[in-house]
């Protein structure tokens, strides 16, 4: 008795075996691209290497130049993600009230849904925004570092960019998310859009705004950390002269401080949030 | 009382953002003055211009491929590895286990990626090979830690049915709980996946490949043709994953 | 002798007696209801029985062994033959009935078969008889979460019988099934034991189907046994007793609902 006769057939055979197949056909041209190779890693003279600097970690550098150098660049770091939110949030702000349809004149009588022609004017906003945020911060870093020089400023302006793409989107969509009828009211009766926003929209929509803005800063500072390797200042950029010294003990300072920072702006986050709930 | 502290807490924010400005010294005002301006204006204006030529655009998209090669790679190795070190991290082979694993995860994660690349290089030397590593290390620690609570989270009964009915801890775990938690597992990496395109096209800013590279070694030869080039090729890259990742998103979690 | 208790006690985490001074034996074939009132740890016999729990006290003795004093791995090869039918069935939502089904023998696989099924069905004919004996061959490659709770109790059911298990367990194996439907299941499953040879125990709450379907009952009430004899021996008193001042019980419908993929993003 033929098994395969009398039972149906397993109908997701065929579409796991192209599935698999498939992923196959990617794998392989995948793995030369990446030149995946963990062998590499266990190669007697890498390992030396990465023996030499990583038994170096101990004791982590503490002297106090050192020390005060961390201090400077921890500070500095901090200072970057602030000031890079600041002036995200001006860019963002506009941009979001632009980029919403909550504040639509045309979509009154149209049961919420925009003009066609208005829709239009808001996809050119929409469409900066999406730039801004898809390139990587790190990459306006770098070519902020060409046109401004070395130092904070760059990365404070690559912040600005990057974040104003990010929250402007998000602000836009809770514009959009929180009950819309106060806000028509105040436009049908004739207030203007600034005001009615900000007397329709803003006070439900404050608490998310502020605490989606709370947890972007965490982000930031996680950002600005990294900057450095591109000579945007901050502990990246000392991170990035220990490496190249083959300072081991050092980098377990920095990676110290990292860890504490990024812990430290968990935490801050969360008390603010928490504050606002 | 409350409000008293919540304006405390607002002028504590307004005060950190002045002190920010102030500790940085940006030069808001030279920044933004006409001389400066014109100045970065002229810089963007070689942007404009973006290398188009057949020569280039087939590097650009052996470059691209690299990235994606790596982003993909990188992912695949990082959830392999995260559920490999999720299963102690749930607390499946004992406290001990569970601790260990827990701060292996952390640490994973707690550095970043462009510093798991920069030792990387070290490790492994110059080139994707690195990048991958660097992406797999880190994302294994984020992944790791998701699938972990999204172990914690499922059902025990369907495992525990199969252990009742004879069979192993492991094809329990295989019929029981994986079939579960497999949707929340696939979405969870390729949200990384979405993270990993963006990390990986500048990896190469220290050495570990992909377009990265390529951006770092023309901004510095002065080449804003070929650079401009690079940013697109970038901005498309991110976009088609963005595309793709919630085209497959949607399709497995509600199938 | 397929099982027998003697002054079993079990006593929960939270320190409530389920089962107190449970004496039992039950021989090779036998099939036996439990009946009684909610609360009186049906359930908790017949997890026991499963060695899902461990007595507190007494002794338990299934096929002539003390499941609790034999190593994990002879305890795995004792529980092979045990097949446990769960009010209602924990199958994970997205699993395919016919892998839900062969998951009753993975206490006999190989781990390379137990993969390889994982990709290709591998006795997609046994499945598809087992699911045939309860009507629902149609069925065997939908997913679980797209059946009715009766239509899952089934899978549940059939899952067993393709266990092959010398001991079926069964807790309110109809519990979500019309009348009729419970009926014809429970004397499918009555026949399926018979012709096996299989010892067959089941927790029912509706003694109309208790009495009709089975030799020997057992009214269970607090955790004691209350009374034990052939079927056609109960009488209304019996009932009476067992049932007084009781709630009627509600019955779980027995469908798995798909939680909600709730997925929290660290989106930096």
């Amino acid at each position: 008795m033929n098994p395969h006769r009398t039972v149906a057939r397993d109908p997701a055979a065929l579409p796991r075996l192209l599935l698999t197949l498939l992923a196959l056909a990617l794998l392989w041209p995948g793995l030369a691209l990446s030149e995946l190779n963990l062998a590499v890693l266990w190669q007697a003279d890498n390992l030396a290497t990465m023996g030499k600097f990583v038994g170096a970690f101990w004791p982590p550098a503490h002297d106090t130049d050192f020390l005060d150098l961390l201090l400077t660049a921890t500070l500095q770091t901090l200072a970057m993600a602030t000031a890079g939110m600041a002036l995200a949030l001006l860019i963002a702000v506009p941009a979001a009230l632009l980029a919403s349809r909550a504040l639509s004149l045309s979509a009154l009588p149209r049961g919420g849904r925009p003009a066609p022609w208005a829709q239009a004017l808001r996809w050119p906003v929409r469409g900066l925004l999406i730039v801004l945020r898809s390139v990587p911060e790190i990459v306006w870093a770098l070519l902020f570092v060409r046109a401004v020089g070395l130092g904070p400023t760059a990365g404070v302006l690559a912040i600005a960019i990057t974040y104003s793409g990010m929250l402007g989107k998000v602000y836009a969509e809770i514009f959009e998310s929180v009950d819309q009828k106060p806000t028509r009211a105040l436009l049908l009766s004739g207030s203007g859009r600034l005001a009615a926003f900000c007397y329709g929209t803003l006070p439900n929509a404050a608490g998310e705004l502020l605490s989606y803005t709370v947890y972007r800063w965490e982000c930031a500072i996680r950002a600005s950390v990294v900057m450095g390797f591109v000579g945007a200042g901050g502990l990246g950029q000392q991170m990035d002269l220990s490496m190249r010294m083959f300072a081991g003990n050092e980098v377990a300072s920095l990676l110290l401080t990292f860890l504490a920072l990024v812990l430290l702006a968990d935490a801050l986050s969360r008390l603010l949030r928490g504050r606002l709930q | 009382m409350k409000r008293l502290l919540d304006l405390g807490l607002l002028l504590a924010v307004i005060a950190g953002v002045v002190a920010a400005f102030a500790y940085l010294q940006l030069d808001l005002a030279g920044l933004f003055s006409a001389d400066s301006l014109r100045q970065m204006g002229q810089y963007a204006v070689r942007f404009l211009q973006p290398d188009l030529s057949g020569a280039y655009l087939a590097s650009i998209a052996r470059g691209a491929l690299e990235t994606l090669a790596m982003s993909a790679l990188g992912t695949l190795l990082a959830a392999l590895a995260g559920l490999l070190l999720a299963l102690p991290a749930a607390g499946r082979f004992g406290g001990a286990a569970e601790a260990l694993a827990r701060l292996l995860l952390n640490a994973l994660r707690a550095v970043p990626e462009l510093v798991w690349a920069a030792l990387m290089v070290l490790a492994a030397g110059l080139g994707p090979n690195a990048g991958t590593l660097a992406l797999a290390l880190h994302t294994a620690g984020v992944l790791g830690r998701l699938f972990a609570e999204a172990l914690e989270n499922t059902p025990a009964e369907p495992a525990q049915a199969i252990h009742l009915a004879g069979g192993s801890r492991l094809t329990a775990f295989l019929y029981g709980t994986l079939p579960g938690v497999l949707p929340q597992l696939l979405a969870y990496s390729l949200y990384r996946w979405e993270n990993n395109i963006r990390m990986a096209s500048v990896l190469g800013f220290v050495g570990a490949g992909g377009l990265g590279q390529m951006l770092y070694v023309s901004l510095s030869l002065f080449q804003e043709a070929q650079a401009a080039t690079v940013i697109l090729a970038m901005l498309v890259l991110v976009l088609l994953v963005d595309i793709c990742s919630s085209q497959l998103r949607q399709r497995w979690l509600k199938a | 002798m397929t099982l027998s208790l003697s002054g079993v006690g079990l006593t929960h985490a939270n320190g409530q007696a389920a089962l107190t001074d449970l004496t039992l034996a039950v021989t090779q074939g036998e099939r036996v209801a439990i009946i009684g009132p909610s609360g009186a740890g049906k359930t908790s016999l017949l997890r026991l029985l499963a060695t899902a729990l461990q007595p507190s006290s007494g002794e338990l003795r299934l096929f002539g062994q003390q499941p609790w004093a034999l190593s994990a791995r002879q305890r795995q090869q004792l529980r092979r033959r045990i097949g446990l039918i769960h009010q209602s069935p924990p199958l994970p939502p997205r699993q395919r009935v016919v892998t839900a089904v062969l998951a009753g023998r993975l206490g006999h696989w190989s781990l390379a078969k137990a993969l390889l099924n994982l990709i290709y069905p591998q006795e997609r004919q046994a499945a598809s008889a087992a699911l045939a004996r309860l009507d629902l061959s149609d069925k065997l490659y939908e997913h679980c979460d797209q059946l009715s709770g009766g239509q899952l109790q089934r899978v549940g059911i059939a899952r067993v019988l393709y266990q092959g298990a010398e001991l079926i367990l069964a807790d309110e194996p109809v519990s979500a099934m019309d009348p009729v439907l419970a009926g014809h299941t429970l004397e499918i499953l009555s026949q399926e034991a018979q012709q096996r040879g299989s010892t067959m125990i089941a927790s029912l709450h509706a003694v109309d189907l208790a009495l009709a379907h089975f030799p020997r009952v057992i009214g269970l009430r607090d955790g004691r046994v209350l009374f034990d004899k052939p079927s056609q021996a109960v009488t209304p008193t019996d009932l009476e007793a067992l049932y007084a001042n009781a709630q009627l019980q509600v019955s779980v419908p027995a469908s798995p609902v798909a939680p909600p993929v709730t997925l929290h993003i660290p989106r930096c």
